[in-house]
């Protein structure tokens, strides 16, 4: 029977959504198998984690606390040590591609001789063995892989597999799993806030993003403002601004910066170079306000606005703010 | 201090993507092919480093064809002292890159090894951990603050929602981020001296590997959008869309 680990996340107890989009390829990994393929979610702490059981709902048939003083924050050898000391029982690793994931999955994929495929979007079983879509050249085109190592280890793309919230599936059992012993080269320290936007872009399901048509630094303003006036929105940048110097390089979307899939992604001043498109071209809604009416990002919006960003967008804020009060 | 740079030859962040006749990779008539902007942000952090260090040397590897060369030359210019040229080609499994890497840096007495973070072809993200992990080496990736001080690395790293302080003591593998530095541009005179400059070309072999690409293709067109209106006065007519018809607010 094949079991696949799902290493999950979590961040001062809590488990973090990506955790849930996890466990979701996990289960669709588990189903395709057949068999009667079961799933481990594998969560690191320094004790309880909250919310384990109802994992079940969301694919979990058990979930194993790997628990340690030294795992209040993400300890990259204990956890890839741990993951590996298990990994080699298992046919499928699963990831989140997320900035420890991203870290963790070569660690382990290393450790234990194996290939990985990061970054997936799309998982299934091609004749027995696992299979992904991984977007490359920043999602220019959509690379088809099949992982023959055992077991298969993957990273998905936050923000891309549907959470399962099943009803009928029982709750998971938790297991404590034993961390063995391990070197520790690398220590973080501490996480310190970032200087400007706390929501990443990333992981944000609407996301404002701001170019070189707001002129200058300052003008930003205008784009914090309308983030705002969706609740929780995040703040992006395109290259061109980043390079300026106007915003931190965490901000930037595209082929140097990041590939985002939004439900709603809105594109001021943002004339979409082929790099910037690549990285946003997969949100599910996109809004394009531009004073040129033949900028290559109206080719992509679904909406598009033409006109002087510095008249539309603080009315934009307005509306927006006023619906959001209404509903 | 001794630092080795891995670089890889990647097409230009602008290029258009044609799928080639293989239906498994890109036609690369026509493509531009630069350094990968992650791994120039380590040679500059590799030239800062001996600077300040004012004694040392830099070394660029790369694993690839003998196109690669030319690449390499740009690092040699940019001031990194000689170059190793791996000649295995490429694998899509990013272990079977770190494997070769690790086999030539291992004896090369190295305080650290740097990588950029990712390569914007393959995306894969993980030769440099990978090698790190092969070479028992502490490794900190996506790096995008970096302090040297005494033989320990304190880091700084994006995570979501904020930023890591992370150290580990030399000899070690750094993987670097946007936001580090800002890589120079090689002078003339730079240009000039790396002609001169020790190139050693390796022939490599490189495994199977467990990760076969069994096609690439474009993704599908967004269907055509449409231009709401023209100035402020289009703004509640998208708003009205953006909550009825795109359900998004």
């Amino acid at each position: 029977m094949a079991q696949i680990l799902a290493v999950l996340e979590q961040r001062q107890g809590t488990l973090r959504k990506v955790s849930l989009e996890v466990l979701a390829a996990a289960r669709t990994l588990a189903d395709q198998l057949g068999g009667g393929a079961t799933v481990d979610g594998l969560v690191f702490g320094t004790g309880a984690v909250e919310g384990t059981a109802a994992l079940g709902k969301a694919g979990a048939d058990r979930v194993l606390l790997a628990a340690h003083p030294d795992f209040g924050l993400y300890n990259p050898d204990g956890f890839a040590a741990t993951t590996a000391s298990i990994g080699g029982s298992y046919a499928v690793i699963v990831f989140p591609a997320t900035a420890s994931g991203r870290d963790l999955a070569p660690r382990v994929a290393a450790k234990l001789g194996v290939a990985c495929a990061t970054d997936v979007t799309e998982v299934g079983v091609e004749g027995g063995k696992v299979s992904a879509v991984r977007p490359v050249y920043a999602g220019k085109a959509l690379q088809r892989v099949v992982l023959g190592g055992a077991p298969a280890v993957l990273s998905i793309r936050p923000n891309t597999f549907a959470v399962a919230q099943a009803a009928d599936r029982a709750d998971a059992a938790t297991a404590a799993l034993d961390v063995p012993s391990f070197t520790q080269r690398v220590t973080v320290k501490e996480v310190k806030a970032p200087a400007q936007s706390t929501l990443d872009v990333a992981e944000a399901s609407i996301i404002v993003s701001g170019g070189r048509g707001l002129k200058e630094p300052g003008n930003f303003k205008l784009i914090e403002e309308l983030a705002a006036a969706f609740g929780t929105a995040a703040v992006g940048a395109s290259r061109a601004v980043v390079d300026a110097g106007w915003r931190e390089h965490a901000a930037q979307v595209g082929q140097t910066g990041k590939t985002v899939a939004p439900s709603l992604y809105v594109a001021v001043g943002i004339s979409g170079a082929i790099q910037h498109l690549a990285g946003m071209r997969t949100s599910k809604v996109i809004v394009a306000i531009n004073k040129d009416k033949d900028a290559p990002i109206f080719k992509v919006a679904d909406y598009g606005i033409v006109g002087d960003l510095f008249e539309i967008v603080p009315r934009l804020t307005e509306e927006i703010k006023k619906i959001r009060a209404e509903h | 201090m001794r630092i080795a740079v891995c670089l890889k030859r990647v097409p230009d962040t602008t290029t258009k993507i044609v799928i080639g006749s293989d239906g498994k990779s890109i036609d690369e008539n026509g493509v531009k092919f630069v350094a990968n902007p992650y791994d120039e942000y380590a040679i500059e952090a590799a030239l800062a480093l001996k600077e300040k260090a004012g004694a040392g040397e830099t070394v660029v590897y790369s694993l690839g064809t003998d196109a690669a060369q030319e690449t390499m030359r740009t690092a040699l210019a940019m001031g990194i002292d000689r170059a190793v040229l791996l000649q295995g080609g490429g694998s899509p499994d990013g272990l079977e890159v770190a494997k070769a890497l690790a086999a030539e840096l291992k004896s090369g007495g190295f305080d650290l090894i740097l990588f950029g973070k990712m390569a914007v072809d393959d995306y894969n993200h993980q030769v440099g951990v990978m090698t790190a992990e092969l070479l028992e080496l502490p490794c900190i990736s996506a790096i995008s603050h970096l302090a040297i001080e005494g033989g320990t690395v304190t880091a700084e790293r994006e995570v979501e929602g904020g930023v890591e302080v992370v150290t580990c003591a030399l000899p070690a593998v750094l993987t670097t981020d946007k936001g580090i530095n800002t890589p120079r541009l090689p002078s003339l005179k730079g240009i000039m001296a790396a002609k001169k400059k020790p190139f050693e070309l390796k022939p490599v072999t490189l495994g199977a590997g467990g990760l076969t690409v069994t096609g690439l293709t474009l993704p599908p067109e967004r269907k055509a959008g449409r231009i709401v209106g023209e100035g402020p006065d289009a703004v509640s007519t998208l708003v009205q869309l953006l909550r009825n018809e795109a359900k998004v607010i």
